[in-house]
């Protein structure tokens, strides 16, 4: 089945309504291990997106072209950490549908997948660190075992969602090895990472825009 | 939240404004992109130094350009690094042929934001250096983390490779300099009470009446340890110790002793603490030639103080006596 121009925006879009709805509980989550701006700067980030793309709503247009305009006003309104890195994942896919006609679940996952290793890259994390790569590793690993398998896009989405949650959720316990949690040590033990957490919002607004 | 503010979403912009109203004849402030420059940027054939990070440490680094410092600084959000748009604009603003050194403390986003902003630089032909500072020996460093984190070095590297670029040292031994100060420094922090980040609107985390944090950072984050309330004569020994054990300082070394408020300590407690810090190195042969006492890194309104040693010789004395005109430095001009 082919991903859709408008299945892309209105992932984007859901993406923004969920940080809008989270933002307090990411800078709590923040708080506890970092400096207390995830959620505001994220939301900072995803306004900016969404008025930028407030054209393309309804119309029909190049995913690519909407990814990097994406990808761009998040690294020009987001800052911190999170900027570069979420710009950096949808950058990648940008890179990775450019100049596809159509794209189907295949190479969704994959472009998907080139985002994630843009982000490990750009964040030099691996998973275990606590940070958005433990939510985004399994997801996309997920999605992509289920599709190989020939699961449908809803079963395999919900597959990606349910790993991205045990995901976002395993970095409790986890030492910080990356970003500014890492300076307290064992003192981040104990609190789910906010990346890890904006992460997992990430991939539940994919899961309801491109699982049905 | 108690903020003498107009509203949340604009306390940069708002601020920016008044800087560059009371200070017109050192700097100017561009918007959108946003950064902070030198009026007579570019210096035809002068390296020049850009430094940012997140605004609320007020006056690291708005508040340090000027002649002898920083040629331009890039204010983020409050505790935000800037984006790679703001230091790529900067860069270009003060680029007068002889490349541009970046000076970036070590945060993952800073570090990033930096990275991204050299390669768009690089890409339109201008030569740029970037020094991490990470100075501060509360965090292990070891290959699992993002290493130490850069703090009070920051202010000392921005003063002395801001006097080496204008007595018009090349690109290569202005970077060099700054990795020189950045290997002889080390701090350590202490809070005695956390800071609101005006958008969140509450206290970043919650500390007892008789509670301290000892190796805290400048951004409101928890530091290594909370220990219950100690005098200041207890807590110099407690930074100073790590700092000196860890270059290490020796006696009959030379240092530049930097007591550093975040923002809500007054002076009268700096200068029981710097007086304590004086004895405690004297103690051990550790002669300071150079002192430096009051709010230049901050954390917005957050009660604490830092220690910087700089290991000092000739070369790092003459360049910190050097002229500098900033809104948050002046001396010798």
């Amino acid at each position: 089945m082919e991903v859709t121009f408008s299945q892309v925006v209105a992932w984007i879009q859901e993406f923004g309504v969920l940080i809008g709805k989270n933002k307090e509980y990411l800078t709590d989550l923040d708080s506890a291990i970092g400096d207390a701006d995830h959620g505001i700067n994220m939301d900072r980030g995803m306004r900016s997106v969404i008025e930028k793309i407030g054209e393309s709503v309804g119309g029909d247009g190049e995913v690519a072209t909407l990814l990097k305009t994406v990808a761009m006003t998040l690294i020009s309104t987001v800052g911190g950490a999170a900027g570069p890195l979420y710009g950096t994942l949808f950058l990648a896919m940008a890179k990775a549908t450019s100049g596809h006609e159509h794209v189907d679940q295949r190479d969704w996952a994959a472009a998907l997948q080139a985002g994630v290793d843009a982000v490990k890259a750009r964040g030099r994390a691996e998973r275990g660190d606590k940070t958005m790569v433990d939510t985004l590793e399994p997801a996309v690993a997920a999605l992509v075992g289920a599709l190989n398998d020939g699961a449908s896009s809803a079963d395999a989405w919900r597959a990606a969602e349910s790993a991205a949650e045990k995901g976002m959720a395993a970095t409790v316990p986890l030492v910080a090895h990356r970003g500014r949690a890492s300076y307290l040590g064992e003192r981040s033990v104990g609190h789910q990472d906010p990346g890890a957490t904006s992460a997992w919002l990430l991939i539940k607004a994919a899961a309801g825009a491109f699982g049905s | 939240m108690k903020k003498l503010i107009n509203s949340v979403e604009n306390v940069v912009r708002d601020e920016l404004a008044g800087l560059g109203a009371a200070h017109a004849d050192l700097l100017k402030v561009v918007i959108d992109p946003t950064y902070v420059v030198r009026v007579d940027a570019p210096v035809n054939g002068k390296v020049g130094i850009v430094s940012g990070g997140g605004s609320g440490h007020e006056p690291m680094h708005t508040g340090f350009v000027g002649m002898g410092m920083l040629d331009a600084a890039c204010p983020g959000e409050v505790f935000t690094s800037p984006t790679p748009d703001q230091v790529t604009a900067a860069t270009k603003a003060v680029n007068g042929g002889a490349g541009v050194l970046h000076i970036v403390k070590n945060y993952t986003g800073d570090v990033m934001n930096f990275e991204m902003a050299a390669e768009l630089a690089a890409a339109e032909g201008i030569a740029v250096e970037a020094v991490v500072i990470d100075d501060d020996v509360a965090v292990t460093d070891s290959l699992y983390t993002a290493g130490r984190r850069g703090v009070g070095a920051t202010v000392l590297a921005e003063k002395i490779c801001g006097a080496a670029a204008q007595q018009g040292r090349s690109l290569t031994e202005v970077a060099a300099l700054c990795r020189k100060v950045n290997s002889q420094a080390r701090s350590m922090g202490m809070a005695l009470t956390s800071c609101t980040v005006p958008a969140a609107g509450k206290l970043t985390f919650e500390l007892g009446e008789q509670e301290m944090e000892i190796g805290i950072g400048i951004h409101g984050e928890p530091g290594r340890q909370r220990l219950p309330l100690a005098s200041a004569h207890e807590v110099v020994a407690m930074l100073a110790e790590p700092i000196v054990e860890d270059l290490p300082f020796r006696a009959g070394d030379t240092v530049l002793a930097f007591v550093n408020s975040m923002g809500g300590t007054p002076l009268m407690e700096l200068y029981i603490v710097y007086d304590e810090l004086r004895r405690w190195l004297g103690d051990r042969q550790i002669n300071i030639v150079r002192s430096l006492v009051g709010p230049y890194m901050t954390s917005l309104e957050m009660q604490g103080c830092s220690i910087t040693l700089l290991r000092l010789d000739d070369e790092l004395i003459e360049l910190w006596d050097a002229p500098v005109h900033t809104p948050g430095m002046r001396w010798g001009a």
